[in-house]
C-alpha cells in the first residue's frame, strides 16, 4: 500500500514536469512563435562567410563573400570570388546602400527602384538583402495550422505587415515546432501574388541557437532553379570594429 | 496624222498651253504627294529598322522570345563567326552585330560619390571602325548637339536631355552600372564625347551609345552579341526580299549553329515579324495607298474636267470640220490623239519638275522636330520624300488617262452633230 502511494505520489509529482512543454506550446501565441524565431535568426552582431550559387539559364556560378552586420541597421559585405567580383564591397547604413567597385574605382549609391533589382542576377533583390528586421517588429501573425515538412512538425503561420516600408505585404511561414526555425517562407504582394519562396535546410545548433545553413531563394516571377545561399561559417555577437561600417572601408 | 497633230500642238500655243500647264501641275502634285507620303510613312519604318529591327535580325531563339526585356544572358555566342558567314552568304547586304542594354547612369560629384542617377537605354554599335555605316544609320553626326563623335575606346554619346538633367558636359565622365552577361556587377566609366538629340522623346529621354567593343568588355560578352542585324541593299524595307533571305537562312540553319542547343539556335526574324512592326508596315501601306488613291482620283477629276472643257471649247471647230466634210470618226480619233499628246507632254513636264522638287527636298529634308517634342513612337524628326521607281510614272496616271477620258467624253458630242443644224449653229 505504501509503495502504491509512493508510486502514485511520484507520478503525480512528475506529471506537471513531463507535460509542461506540451501545455506551454499549446499556450504559445503566433507572436510568441515569431519572437522565438527572431531569437534564433537575429543577433546583436554577426560575421558570416557564405557562398551564393546563382543558376543562370546558360551557366551556374558561385560567389563567395564575407559579411559583417550589426542589428538590422548596419552591414558590410566584401565579395571574395570569382575574380570578376572580388573586391566589390557593399555598405548598408540605415536605409542607404552603397557599392564600391574596384573596376571603376567608384562608390555608387543604390536607391529608389534600383533596390528592387536583382543582385548579380540572383533571386535576391537589394531590398531583400537590406531588410534584416525582426519578423515580430514588422508583421502581425496568426497560426493557421500544423503540418509536416521535411519530416519535421511545423506550425503554419500567416503574417501581415504592420509597417508600411516592408518589401512583402504578407508572408506565410512553416516554422519548426520544436526548434523555432522557419523551414519554408512564401512572400506575397498586397495583391496576393506569390513573389518569392525560400526553403531553409541544414538546420544546425550554432552558439546555442538553431540556424539554417542553407537557404534556397526562388523568385516566383522568373524562370530558373533559384539561388542557393550557403553559410560557410557564422559567428554571432562578436564585437565588430566601428570603422567597418564607414564609407572609408569601401575603398 | 500624229505628226500633223503634234505640230499643231507645238505651234498653236493658244490651244495647247493651258491644257499642258494644267496637266503638268497635276502630275507635279501627284509625284510630290506620292513621294512625300511614301517618305513619311517609310521613314518611320526605316527609323525602326535602323534603330531596332534591321530589315532582318538574327537572335538566339530564347532571346527572341523575350526580346522586349533585352535578355543579354541569352545572347548569341560566336557572333563574329556567324556575322562572317552571313556576310559571305549575302555579300550585298550589310550585317552588323549589336548589343542593347538597360543600365543605370551614375554621375559623380568631385569626390567621386553619387551626385545623380538615371536609368538609360543603351545601344552598343560599331562606332569607330573605318568603314562602319552604323553612325549614319543612327544619324549620329547630324544629331550631335554638343561635342563630337567618339574617336577612341572609352568614349560614348549620351542624349542631350540626360546631360542637361544631370548637368554634365562633353569631356566629363560617368559610370554605367549594369549587369554582365552572367548576371554579375558591371561598373564601367565612360567619357562623354558628345550629346545627342534625335527628336524622339522615347530616345531623347535617356539614350547612351557606346562602341560595341567597349560594351563587350563591360558586360563580359566577348565574341557575343544580343542581335545581328541585316540591311537589304534597297532604300526602303522590301518584305519579299527579307522573306527570301529568311527562308534561305532557316533552310541552312545547321551551318550557322552546328552545336547549339535548340533554345540557343539562331533564328532570323524579318522586320515585319518583330514587335508591333507588322501593324505599322500594313497600316503605312494602307494609309499610303488610300491617300494616293484619293489624290490621284481628285487630280483625275480635275484633269478630266480640263479635258472636257478643252473639248467643249472646240465645239465650233468640230462643227466647221464636219461641215467641210471631215469624217466624225476621224475628228474623234484626232481629238483623242491630241489628248494623249497633251497628256504626255504635260505629264512629262510635271513629272520632271516633281522629281526635281522631291530630289531637292530629299537632300535637304524637312525638319519636323518642332512638332515631335513629345512623340513616343520612333519617328524621324526630318522627313524626306521617297524617291522610288514609282515617282517616274505615277504622274502619268492622272495626266494621260484623265485627259484622255475627259476628251473622250467631250468628243462624244461630235457624233450627235447634224449637218442641217450646223449652219444655224455657225450662223451662216
Amino acid at each position: 500500500m505504501n509503495i502504491r502511494i509512493v508510486i502514485y505520489g511520484f507520478i503525480m509529482c512528475l506529471l506537471p514536469v513531463c507535460t509542461q512543454p506540451v501545455f506551454a506550446q499549446q499556450a504559445l501565441t503566433a507572436e510568441d512563435v515569431l519572437e522565438r524565431v527572431d531569437r534564433n535568426l537575429s543577433s546583436g552582431t554577426r560575421i558570416v562567410e557564405s557562398s551564393m550559387t546563382i543558376h543562370g539559364r546558360r551557366t551556374s556560378r558561385t560567389i563567395t563573400s564575407k559579411g559583417w552586420s550589426q542589428g538590422d541597421k548596419r552591414s558590410f559585405t566584401e565579395y571574395l570570388s570569382p575574380a570578376s567580383e572580388a573586391g566589390t564591397k557593399m555598405l548598408k547604413l540605415e536605409d542607404q546602400l552603397w557599392i564600391y567597385t574596384p573596376a571603376a574605382d567608384r562608390t555608387i549609391q543604390i536607391s529608389g527602384h534600383m533596390l528592387r533589382q536583382s543582385v548579380m542576377g540572383s533571386d535576391l533583390s537589394y531590398e531583400d538583402m537590406m531588410d534584416d528586421r525582426k519578423l515580430s517588429e514588422i508583421y502581425t501573425a496568426r497560426i493557421t495550422g500544423k503540418d509536416t515538412l521535411e519530416g519535421r512538425n511545423v506550425l503554419v503561420i500567416e503574417m501581415t505587415a504592420k509597417v508600411n516600408d516592408v518589401a512583402y505585404y504578407r508572408q506565410k511561414a512553416w516554422i519548426d515546432e520544436e526548434r523555432f526555425v522557419p523551414l519554408r517562407q512564401e512572400m506575397y504582394a498586397r495583391s496576393g501574388q506569390l513573389l518569392k519562396r525560400t526553403d531553409l535546410t541544414d538546420v544546425e545548433r550554432i552558439q546555442n541557437r538553431w540556424f539554417p545553413r542553407t537557404m534556397v531563394y526562388k523568385d516566383m516571377l522568373k524562370e530558373g532553379k533559384g539561388t542557393e545561399f550557403r553559410v560557410i561559417s557564422i559567428i554571432f555577437n562578436q564585437e565588430i570594429p566601428e570603422h567597418i561600417f564607414s564609407k572609408a572601408s569601401l575603398r | 496624222m500624229k505628226k500633223f497633230l503634234l505640230k499643231g500642238i507645238l505651234h498653236d500655243r493658244g490651244r495647247s498651253l493651258v491644257p499642258v500647264f494644267v496637266v503638268a501641275i497635276g502630275a507635279l502634285l501627284t509625284v510630290f504627294l506620292y513621294s512625300w507620303v511614301t517618305g513619311a510613312m517609310g521613314g518611320s519604318i526605316e527609323m525602326s529598322s535602323n534603330f531596332n529591327t534591321g530589315d532582318v535580325k538574327v537572335m538566339t531563339s530564347a532571346y527572341a522570345a523575350e526580346a522586349d526585356q533585352i535578355p543579354n544572358d541569352l545572347a548569341i555566342l560566336g557572333a563574329g563567326r556567324i556575322t562572317e558567314q552571313l556576310k559571305n552568304r549575302w555579300p550585298d547586304m550589310d550585317w552588323v552585330a549589336r548589343i542593347r542594354f538597360g543600365a543605370l547612369a551614375d554621375f559623380p560629384d568631385r569626390e567621386g560619390l553619387t551626385r545623380g542617377q538615371g536609368p538609360v537605354a543603351g545601344w552598343a554599335i560599331d562606332l569607330i571602325s573605318v568603314n562602319t555605316k552604323e553612325p549614319s544609320r543612327f544619324n549620329l553626326p547630324g544629331a550631335i548637339v554638343r561635342g563630337a563623335m567618339p574617336s577612341q575606346s572609352g568614349e560614348c554619346l549620351i542624349s542631350e536631355e540626360l546631360a542637361s538633367r544631370f548637368d554634365i558636359n562633353p569631356g566629363e565622365s560617368f559610370t554605367l552600372f549594369g549587369t554582365t552577361m552572367e548576371g554579375g556587377f558591371s561598373f564601367t566609366n565612360y567619357i562623354i564625347s558628345g550629346t545627342l538629340k534625335f527628336g524622339s522623346a522615347r530616345l531623347d529621354r535617356g539614350a547612351v551609345i557606346l562602341d560595341i567593343r567597349d560594351a563587350r568588355s563591360a558586360f563580359g560578352m566577348d565574341d557575343a552579341a544580343g542581335e545581328i542585324l541585316g540591311y537589304l541593299p534597297v532604300s526602303y524595307y522590301d518584305h519579299k526580299m527579307a522573306v527570301a533571305v529568311q527562308s534561305r537562312f532557316n533552310a541552312d540553319i545547321k551551318e550557322f549553329a552546328p552545336d547549339e542547343e535548340k533554345m540557343f539556335e539562331p533564328v532570323m526574324l524579318t522586320l515585319k515579324e518583330q514587335s508591333g512592326m507588322a501593324e505599322l508596315v500594313d497600316y503605312s501601306k494602307a494609309i499610303s495607298a488610300m491617300l494616293i488613291f484619293i489624290f490621284v482620283a481628285a487630280m483625275a477629276i480635275v484633269l478630266w474636267n480640263a479635258g472636257l472643257l478643252g473639248g467643249l471649247r472646240r465645239y465650233t471647230e468640230f462643227g466647221v470640220r464636219i461641215a467641210l466634210g471631215e469624217d466624225k470618226g476621224h475628228i474623234y480619233r484626232s481629238l483623242l490623239w491630241e489628248a494623249v499628246m497633251i497628256g504626255c507632254i504635260g505629264s512629262l513636264a510635271g513629272t520632271a519638275a516633281g522629281v526635281a522638287l522631291v530630289y531637292a527636298l530629299n537632300v535637304k529634308g524637312f525638319d519636323m522636330s518642332g512638332y515631335m517634342q513629345n512623340a513616343t513612337i520612333l519617328m524621324p524628326s526630318v522627313i524626306r520624300p521617297a524617291i522610288t521607281p514609282v515617282v517616274y510614272y505615277i504622274g502619268f496616271i492622272p495626266g494621260v488617262f484623265s485627259m484622255l477620258l475627259g476628251n473622250a467624253l467631250a468628243g462624244a458630242g461630235i457624233y450627235k452633230r447634224e449637218t442641217a443644224r450646223l449652219f444655224n449653229e455657225l450662223e451662216v
